[in-house]
């Protein structure tokens, strides 16, 4: 017995539509990138735990800076690198709203290391996210402490040299070892299990923060279709045979 | 037995042709179109609209949330 798809697609069968936290501009990051997974994901989780009038979410610099282009939750603009600080007035002055930042590698792990390191160190009660595509994208794709060995970048063209360009940087095993951190895990938005993997983390990063247990930090193994010059199918591949076996997925924290 | 009839709507506007969808779909009912939108990329559409179960996998890969995804119990004649 076939079925017509229009007796399907009726508002009583929805399973999955767009969130409403999220706005109806169409984003600017390039054809499948994971940034745009990863910001549906938090507009999912924010929707459902009705939180939306209560979040202050911190925009850094990079390509992740326009997610305020597209939250419609409050937001404040950090300087490069300086949203953990900027998240840690935000919540001692309000603290009765949840705090996100938002924060690629290169802002996050570069500019940003010491607002980083002692945020998470000080057990400030915020939500992290970092997006770890091991680039910069916005930029042109230079190197960044995350790129992995070998890895071509603009700056690095035969591949990042340990001997000049020093070890890749494993910042969330570093901030694991913090005494501020409740929270801190390590997950990717390849797979449909994945994104729920990570859906489930974040709505964890905003219960701890509830619950006033410290700092919650989420990186988010990420692509870089454009930086990585690959099509956005064989950048999840490369990153599952290069990036995973370097950036382990799971918890690393959970108290 | 009842069986799992899915469909998909995808904002033909908004979709990049990244083809995370049809990488994503266990039934393989996802294609990517010959015609392109008005930003020049080649848009996601249901290629094989019989074999859709519903699943959301490409919905939940999806960077530009353009898919909107609906799924019905069909009874089948035994």
């Amino acid at each position: 017995m076939s079925v017509d798809i229009k007796d399907i697609i009726k508002p009583e069968n929805l399973v999955y539509k767009k969130s409403s936290v999220l706005t109806d501009n169409v984003m600017h990051y390039c054809p499948g990138c994971s940034h745009g997974v990863a910001a549906k994901l938090i507009a999912e989780v924010i929707e459902e735990l009705g939180i939306q009038r209560e979040v202050i979410a911190i925009a850094p610099v990079g390509c992740s800076v326009l997610l305020y282009n597209y939250l419609q939750v409050d937001w404040q603009e950090a300087a490069h690198g300086r949203a953990p600080a900027l998240g840690t007035a935000v919540k001692r002055l309000r603290p009765d709203r949840y705090v996100v930042t938002y924060q690629g590698d290169g802002d996050l792990a570069a500019i940003g290391t010491a607002e980083t390191i002692h945020a998470c160190n000080r057990g400030e009660n915020i939500l992290m996210i970092f997006i770890n595509n091991g680039i910069y994208g916005m930029t042109g794709g230079q190197m960044a402490p995350t790129t992995l060995e070998g890895m071509k970048a603009s700056t690095c063209p035969f591949g990042r040299d340990l001997e000049h360009d020093g070890n890749p940087l494993k910042i969330t095993e570093l901030i694991a070892q913090l005494p501020g951190t409740c929270y801190v895990t390590r997950q990717s938005v390849h797979t449909a299990a994945a994104v729920r993997k990570t859906k489930k983390a974040i709505i964890k990063g905003f219960q701890n923060q509830k619950a006033e247990k410290g700092t919650s930090f989420i990186e988010i193994v990420s692509t870089c279709s454009s930086g990585w010059k690959l099509t956005p199918a064989q950048s999840n591949k490369w990153m599952e045979e290069h990036m995973f076996p370097f950036y382990p997925l799971g918890d690393i924290k959970d108290r | 037995m009842a069986k799992i009839k899915g469909a998909i709507v995808v904002d033909a506007v908004a979709c990049k042709g990244c083809a995370l969808c049809v990488e994503a779909c266990p039934s393989k009912t996802i294609g990517l179109a010959k015609e392109v939108n008005a930003k020049g990329y080649n848009f996601a559409y249901m290629a094989v609209p019989d074999t859709c179960i519903g699943c959301a996998n490409c919905a939940m890969v999806c960077p530009d949330s353009c898919i909107t995804v609906y799924k019905m119990k069909v009874a089948e004649p035994a």
